[in-house]
């Protein structure tokens, strides 16, 4: 049977593969060269060594921008996790309606990030003008901003992610524990959070690589307004690249540096729930 | 008894007031697309008056002079392209590698697994000048960029449910003279129908609202799309028509909720398989 499909190569791989080649291989490559050059189209490329990246940590905006991303990342994640965590207890019980309130904590992530932005900048606009300020006046103001933002579009979905976990704890499980005499807050620490560690760790994954990816958001709320103190990774990336020539090298390192750290964070995040997983 | 009857009443009550919360924003937006564009930052949370209505001259203009239908049209088009073709290739490339044990299959799924934790801003400038000189940036090359960049999460899922297909049905219709093609169209795919719908539903969610992959692939000067539209609207123009984006973000919204509402059921689902098996 694998020889017959074998002569097949051509119809069932030959298009992904080569979409795949030209949308992601050659770019990937072509980026870590191009990160050890200067140019501003690749004809022109000379390689110049590291230079790119001493530049890249050199330059203060670059490495205000990584805080702000990590402080921004941890405070989303708890943030998300752990009201998309309630509600997902809270729609699980016996309740009128329970379908209608899913789908409404849901909706918003359908929502393009553009879009969301725009949305929310009048609202904030709008609160903070009582005040006679407004949201490009300061780096806080778009930080907290961003995390009700990013809150709203993703608690339903990793809302949706802890209520499948829920619902697939076996409920033998669950009564031993209540014969055993469990009080609610015992179930909850020791079988229910437990019993959730794979969801738990996939919800968390998604939400601190999110955190980091932000660039839409960014964008449309803030756009690093004030004087980019409000600007993130990606966009620091994205406008070192498009903001001024003769960058491209330097912006080109920085995706480099970006690359490898959302890489090893999901790892060490990865790792460090995964090994909190109960066998079922 | 009693009392929990009375305990579920309050939490349908308390949730029915915070699901109007979740809301409200849009709900917002909607009022404010009514109004007069001085009106919108002055006062963003009143009703509009007679003072400040406005009709639907703002829809107009958003469709008028910032194309905005156009910009849904493509949107629509590439959405729709991109999902087709990356369902069918993807789908047909993950069979292929799950069937086939070769160096050359092994190593294209690990480089799939691991195109899916790059960060966009890793190749997006490159994405770009190969998009460029090979003519890709048209909304048909866009497909093959988008099938290229989204191959990743699209193979990685179908492979998870080839796995958990049994061998022995693709062998019985191979042994009854069926051709791989065949095979893989009338047998395989008919089986698979729940993972179509789990990676079709992801990957619109993604194409549909991505602003930066288009906004550096496409001619700007042709083609934009909705997410394209709204941020030239802000960003290009002296002055901002904030009457003009209110209406264009109810345009942009709309859609999604008619997809949603429709398909909800499936959304769910997808949502849930495609995070288990990530």
């Amino acid at each position: 049977m694998e020889k017959a499909i074998r002569r097949y190569m051509p119809i069932f791989v030959l298009p992904t593969f080569c979409a795949f080649i030209l949308g992601f291989i050659v770019p990937f490559i072509m980026g870590i060269w191009l990160s050890f050059c200067e140019f501003t189209t690749v004809t022109d490329a000379k390689f110049v060594g590291i230079s790119n990246y001493v530049e890249a940590f050199k330059d203060t905006i670059f490495r205000h921008s990584f805080w702000y991303t990590a402080l921004f990342a941890v405070v989303s994640l708890v943030v998300i996790n752990v009201i998309a965590f309630a509600l997902a207890l809270a729609l699980t019980q016996k309740m009128r309606g329970t379908n209608i309130f899913r789908t409404i904590f849901f909706m918003p992530n359908l929502i393009g990030g553009i879009v969301l932005g725009y949305i929310w900048q009048l609202i904030f606009n709008g609160i903070l003008a009582k005040y006679s300020t407004a949201l490009g006046l300061n780096e806080w103001y778009g930080f907290w901003g961003l995390v009700i933002l990013v809150s709203w579009q993703q608690i339903g979905y990793m809302m949706i992610i802890y209520i499948a976990g829920l619902q697939s704890i076996p409920g033998d499980v669950m009564e031993a524990a209540q014969i055993d005499g469990a009080s609610g807050i015992q179930r909850l620490f020791r079988v229910t959070i437990p019993m959730m560690m794979p969801s738990i760790t996939i919800c968390m994954f998604l939400s601190i690589t999110n955190g980091f990816k932000l660039f839409d958001q960014n964008l449309s709320l803030t756009a690093g307004e004030p004087s980019k103190m409000s600007e993130m990774m990606a966009l620091n990336i994205f406008n070192t690249f498009y903001g001024r020539t003769g960058w491209e090298g330097v912006g080109q390192a920085k995706a480099v540096i970006f690359f490898v750290i959302v890489v090893a964070i999901g790892m060490i995040q990865l790792r460090a729930t995964r090994s909190k997983e109960v066998q079922q | 008894m009693k009392k929990k009857n009375k305990l579920s009443m309050v939490g349908t009550g308390v949730f029915t007031i915070l699901g109007l919360v979740y809301i409200a924003p849009i709900l917002i937006v909607l009022m404010n697309s009514f109004k007069k564009k001085v009106y919108i930052n002055k006062e963003p949370f009143t009703l509009p008056t007679e003072k400040t209505w406005n009709s639907i001259e703002n829809y107009l203009t958003a469709i008028d002079k910032y194309e905005l239908l156009s910009a849904v049209g493509w949107t629509v088009f590439i959405t729709v392209a991109s999902v087709l073709v990356i369902l069918i290739c993807t789908s047909m490339c993950a069979w292929y590698i799950t069937r086939v044990k070769s160096g050359f299959t092994k190593v294209l799924y690990l480089l799939c697994v691991f195109s899916m934790v790059v960060p966009f801003q890793m190749v997006m400038f490159t994405l770009s000048l190969v998009a460029d000189r090979t003519g890709l940036n048209t909304p048909w090359g866009i497909v093959i960029i988008y099938l290229g960049f989204g191959a990743g999460l699209a193979v990685f899922m179908f492979c998870g449910f080839v796995k958990s297909i049994p061998l022995e049905i693709e062998e019985a219709a191979m042994i009854d003279g069926c051709t791989p093609l065949r095979t893989f169209f009338s047998v395989v795919l008919p089986i698979m129908k729940p993972t179509y719908i789990s990676v079709g539903i992801l990957e619109t969610m993604w194409i549909w609202n991505d602003f930066l992959l288009p906004y550096l692939v496409l001619d700007l000067n042709k083609y934009k799309t909705i997410s394209i539209a709204i941020q030239y609207m802000k960003g290009s123009y002296g002055r901002v028509d904030m009457g003009a984006i209110m209406a264009a973000l109810i345009l942009a919204v709309i859609p999604v909720i008619i997809f949603y509402l429709s398909c909800q059921k499936h959304i769910i689902k997808g949502v849930a398989a495609g995070a288990v098996k990530g």
